[in-house]
């Protein structure tokens, strides 16, 4: 007997021969055995890092504009930080053709969202939350999303919000995050400046924009798919949404260089 | 979606499935519920890893879900979230269509189902939930990923289950505690722990949980239940 149920009640290859999968423009590879179904199952053009982190009455976040193809340096201004509703951004990482696909996502989101007069406005835990449902639905489908994001804004009592979620569905918040390479790079310095909660309080926008600014100085010197242009966004209850985009790594030292031995064919 | 294979044929000529992308992850941290004689505690760390890198020191994953019911879900944290949500969406709908309390023996059951439900791309954690039962007497539930579960006087999960676990077989059901003078005849009896007695085991067990397990650490939150609610206790665990 076949065991196979998917087979049963169906006409048997050995008495009609196979299905013909020209007729109707049916599924060609049906029939193609070498031919596996696929959906995303690798990042194409990448962004890296995106870093973030809380200060006392807000939040800063910033990302560089480099697009990359595996090693190449593919495209040099693409945008990743996107602003949403009134003071919230979405900060992404990952494959680039998955954030245009997300920041459609978004604003399809704000759009629907303001045909209602309600005066509700979507704040960043909403966002959030709505991101993390798209993502986890679409790994659940082994169909991945391929990116890693951070939302920022303004939780449901005013204080700063920041949360991190990714292409398996996994969120988590603190109040300093970093995506990639970032987490390794940025988030041991992000947390000299903030180790806990309670320390937020202490941190004014100068030094959180400081921080942050070293940090994608430090990314630049080690990340070799990085760039020293980037953007970065502040959002406060007081100047709402500051943008501000082609930003340079400013004073740059190479000199560390001259001390990494042993890669190069310099003789040690 | 469309299917690729049912798993049954006998052939080997199916579409193969592309093996690159996988779906789970884990996200460390460890989890312990215990009973006592009118109270239950269930306790979490609050630390969240992947690998090496540790995402955050303070992310709750012990919950109080209404009607005293203590909930976790410990091992991949997108399943775990997942899991939690939707048993407290239903535990809405419960009230709405049966006007009454859901007891622990029902939560438990209800839970099985829900892993069950995904027994052929399951959930990949190690739940737990505590609370009383209709006597009022302490109550922990504990599930396998696929829904598989029992009532015990007390269970850990997670990474460092393992550690733990013995640990609480010794002090919470004397296993391998004799009489003294008795030449190791003569079993101590069971008794039921105080709760301050049992805060202070499970103190120990995180604290040395912390020291050995590299994704244990930074925050512990005890969740209490009692006859007059849930309360909560935090205490910090070391954070290197």
């Amino acid at each position: 007997m076949d065991h196979d149920p998917f087979r049963w009640g169906r006409p048997n290859d050995a008495t009609y021969g196979g299905y013909n999968t020209k007729i109707a423009h049916a599924n060609p590879q049906a029939g193609n055995a070498a031919m596996p179904t696929m959906n995303t199952q690798q990042p194409i053009v990448t962004g890296t890092s995106v870093i973030a982190m809380k200060f006392k009455d807000g939040i800063v976040i910033a990302a560089d504009n480099l697009g990359s193809y595996g090693a190449l340096a593919r495209f040099d201004d693409v945008e990743r930080l996107f602003p949403v509703g009134e003071n919230t951004v979405v900060g992404i990482s990952g494959d680039i053709s998955d954030l245009q696909y997300i920041s459609r996502l978004l604003e399809d989101l704000e759009i629907d969202n303001n045909y209602d007069y309600d005066g509700h406005s979507l704040r960043a835990p909403h966002i959030h939350e709505y991101l993390q449902k798209v993502f986890y639905a679409r790994r659940s489908k082994m169909d991945p999303l391929w990116n890693s994001t951070i939302v920022g804004g303004f939780d449901d009592e005013g204080k700063p919000f920041l949360k991190y979620v990714d292409l398996l569905g996994v969120k988590y918040s603190a109040p300093t995050l970093a995506t990639g390479f970032g987490a390794y790079l940025a988030s041991p310095i992000l947390r000299k400046v903030i180790f806990e909660e309670k320390d937020v309080e202490k941190v004014d926008e100068e030094t959180a924009r400081n921080a942050i600014k070293e940090c994608m100085k430090v990314l630049y010197y080690r990340d070799a798919r990085s760039l020293d242009k980037y953007s970065m966004i502040t959002i406060t209850k007081e100047k709402g949404v500051v943008f501000e985009k082609n930003l340079r790594s400013e004073n740059q030292s190479w000199r560390f260089a001259k001390d990494i031995k042993g890669y190069g064919t310099q003789k040690v | 979606m469309t299917t690729v294979s049912s798993g049954y044929q006998s052939e080997t000529t199916s579409t193969p499935i592309e093996h690159r992308f996988n779906p789970y992850s884990d996200s460390g941290g460890t989890i312990l519920g215990i009973a006592g004689e009118d109270f239950a505690v269930l306790a979490g760390d609050t630390r969240h890893t992947v690998g090496y890198s540790i995402n955050s020191r303070y992310e709750p994953k012990v919950f109080s879900a209404g009607d005293n019911i203590l909930i976790s879900a410990n091992g991949f944290s997108a399943d775990g979230d997942s899991l939690i949500a939707r048993f407290k969406n239903q535990l809405k709908w419960y009230h709405f269509n049966n006007n009454k309390k859901l007891t622990i023996r029902s939560a438990a059951r209800f839970i099985q189902h829900l892993l069950y439900g995904k027994r052929f791309f399951p959930y990949y954690v190690h739940t737990i939930i505590a609370g009383l039962d209709e006597e009022g007497k302490g109550a922990v539930y504990s599930f396998d990923p696929v829904g598989s579960y029992e009532r015990e006087q007390c269970r850990a999960g997670g990474a460092a289950a393992s550690l733990i676990m013995p640990f609480l077989d010794n002090q919470v059901n004397f296993k391998n505690q004799y009489e003294p003078d008795s030449n190791g005849t003569v079993k101590r009896e069971l008794k039921y722990l105080k709760l301050d007695e049992v805060i202070e085991l499970v103190r120990d067990a995180f604290s040395s949980a912390t020291e050995r397990h590299i994704h244990v650490g930074d925050g512990l939150e005890i969740l209490i239940v009692t006859k007059d609610g849930v309360r909560t206790e935090y205490f910090d665990l070391k954070k290197d």
